[in-house]
């Protein structure tokens, strides 16, 4: 009787999640991979074929779209990575009590407000008529107006503005569980700064390197925002091309088959990243 | 470069002016955005036109405040209610999830645990389109096969509200599993002896217990809501959340009302941030 009941509430707990996961995750993916291998023949009919996906291959505005955004996105990680890691070194290991709390949470509160809002604060300081633009030119520094929008410096300001909390909170994290004593020790044994840096830090902080590359690649990759509102109509980003194939130009196959492949190099990255570091995907996650 | 080892000092002061000019940049666009919302001027740029309050009350054209535009506020209920769906779902299914990740083993749980925090991998873009497809294909072939119309699953706010939920639910998960983990499951046995029934002793021992996490993981869900872009942008209908709203208006050409609606979120979502972590540290 007894294993009844709790067999009762295994499955009650069990459906939500199945049905949470089937209808919403699994079926969509599995129901788009299908549009995206269906080649339209005429007026509602269709042949199964990789015509979508040779329409990618052949059309260089496509594929060199797609190479674009993939070494952006790396080019944003790495910078992303470059600039907050003296950061989360400095909260972790330079600051104490109220200080460290202060700074940690002045690095959330950007994180929790709207994508958009940061956008558009940064559009208003970079265009042409913009804060930047007018203090430069009250300073005398430069004569008449210059437009720093719509470039790929802009682009990229923008993603390494919006992805860098994911990268200072897991380092930060990381880096609070490394000993002292340790870099004590490696001062003591006659190391330099850069060698401890090197063979004691960067070893230690390496899941939080992972982790938080991995979040900020992906966030990269997938914005769509950022690289439409700062870098204009030429941003060339790749999920600006499955919008306009999915909304304006209503062809879901083909719209369909782009979302597949940006999947596809989403999760090949997440992957090599896991596999390189040796980590998992239950622990980079759950943090 | 620890606080016990001394350094020489110019490498101290170049250190520091670097975390200084890193705030800097993170405090430059929010506070530029705040700024302008206070210029009297109709572009939300220099120079300083003299400070006002129109762009929040203002109501004679063109100097409409916040809080007499019409569709922002329309949005901004649009938004509420999304919100409101997709937290009170996400935190049912999170604590349904919860409880059977941690109190729970069966076959294929690792497996299932992986696929639960898939959705944090998927780019969200992605996410929408796959739910537009995959709803279209049903509403089309119950159309073909009943003769009714079935435009809850045509884009409009159903279908933001389960493509927001589709993600936020792993947030939930995670957050109510970490403070499930830390319960002694010998609280709820010793309801159990002394004559509790088994769902007598989870609600009044384990959910008070499990409150603040579920508390928490509401508020994140309602700021991650109000705050989405990319799944709502693919699944969006005529009824547009504020953040779609802004976009649009955005791409037009922008207003200091822009800026007011901003300096809203932007406390509104600093209270919210900060509630949560409250929750959290209960």
């Amino acid at each position: 009787m007894k294993s009844d009941k709790s067999k009762l509430t295994f499955w009650l707990l069990l459906s939500p999640l199945i049905l949470w996961l089937a209808t919403l995750i699994i079926l969509p993916h599995i129901g788009m991979f299908f549009v995206s291998l269906r080649e339209k023949v005429g007026v509602r009919e269709y042949e199964t074929s990789f015509a979508n996906y040779a329409v990618f291959f052949n059309e260089p505005l496509y594929w060199n779209t797609f190479a674009r955004t993939a070494y952006m996105s790396i080019a944003a990680t790495l910078l992303t990575l470059l600039i907050g890691f003296p950061i989360a070194y400095y909260i972790a290991k330079l600051t104490r009590g109220r200080t460290k709390t202060t700074l940690f949470l002045m690095c959330l509160i950007p994180f929790w407000v709207s994508e958009l809002v940061r956008t558009f604060g940064w559009m208003i300081l970079l265009r042409e008529t913009g804060v930047i633009s007018q203090v430069l030119q009250y300073a005398g520094l430069v004569n008449g107006p210059v437009e720093m929008l719509y470039n790929d410096a802009a682009i990229m300001t923008g993603l390494v503005y919006t992805s860098m909390l994911f990268m200072v909170v897991p380092l930060v994290t990381t880096l609070d569980s490394l000993d002292d004593s340790l870099i004590e020790a490696g001062y003591d044994l006659g190391g330099t700064s850069f060698s401890i840096l090197r063979e004691i830090v960067i070893p230690h902080a390496m899941p939080g390197i992972v982790s938080g590359c991995i979040v900020v690649f992906m966030l990269s990759l997938g914005n769509y925002l950022t690289p439409i509102l700062l870098g204009g109509k030429d941003s060339l980003w790749f999920t600006g091309l499955i919008y306009s194939q999915f909304i304006t130009r209503f062809n879901w196959e083909l719209g369909s088959a782009f979302g597949f492949l940006l999947l596809g190099l989403s999760s090949l990255i997440v992957f090599l990243g896991l596999k390189l570091s040796g980590q998992s995907l239950s622990k980079t996650m759950a943090r | 470069m620890i606080t016990t080892i001394p350094q020489n000092s110019a490498f101290k002061w170049s250190y520091r002016l670097y975390v200084a000019l890193f705030f800097f940049y993170l405090a430059l666009p929010l506070a530029t955005v705040c700024v302008f919302a206070f210029n009297d001027s109709v572009f939300p740029s220099l120079p300083w036109e003299g400070f006002t309050w129109a762009w929040f009350f203002g109501d004679q054209a063109p100097y409409i405040g916040v809080f007499h535009e019409r569709p922002i506020l329309r949005s901004v209920v649009t938004s509420g209610v999304v919100a409101f769906w997709v937290a009170a779902l996400s935190v049912f299914v999170g604590t349904c999830n919860a409880f059977l990740f941690v109190r729970h083993d069966f076959r294929g749980k690792g497996f299932l645990y992986i696929l639960m925090l898939l959705p944090l991998i998927i780019p969200g873009i992605i996410l929408g389109i796959s739910i537009l497809v995959f709803t279209s294909n049903v509403a089309n072939t119950l159309e073909d096969a009943t003769g009714l119309w079935f435009d809850g699953l045509r884009p409009g706010i159903i279908l933001v509200i389960l493509g927001q939920f589709s993600f936020i639910t792993t947030f939930a998960t995670l957050v109510i599993s970490a403070r499930l983990q830390k319960f002694d499951p010998g609280l709820e046995e010793a309801a159990l002896n002394l004559g509790a029934t088994p769902w007598g002793a989870i609600r009044q021992i384990t959910l008070p217990f499990l409150f603040p996490a579920m508390a928490a993981a509401a508020v994140v869900a309602v700021l991650m809501s109000f705050e989405n872009f990319n799944t709502t942008l693919m699944l969006v209908g005529s009824d547009a959340p504020l953040t779609i709203t802004m976009f649009d208006r955005l791409k037009l050409g922008s207003t200091p009302v822009l800026n007011a609606v901003s300096l809203l979120l932007i406390v509104g979502s600093a209270i919210l941030g900060l509630a949560s972590l409250l929750l959290q540290k209960k």
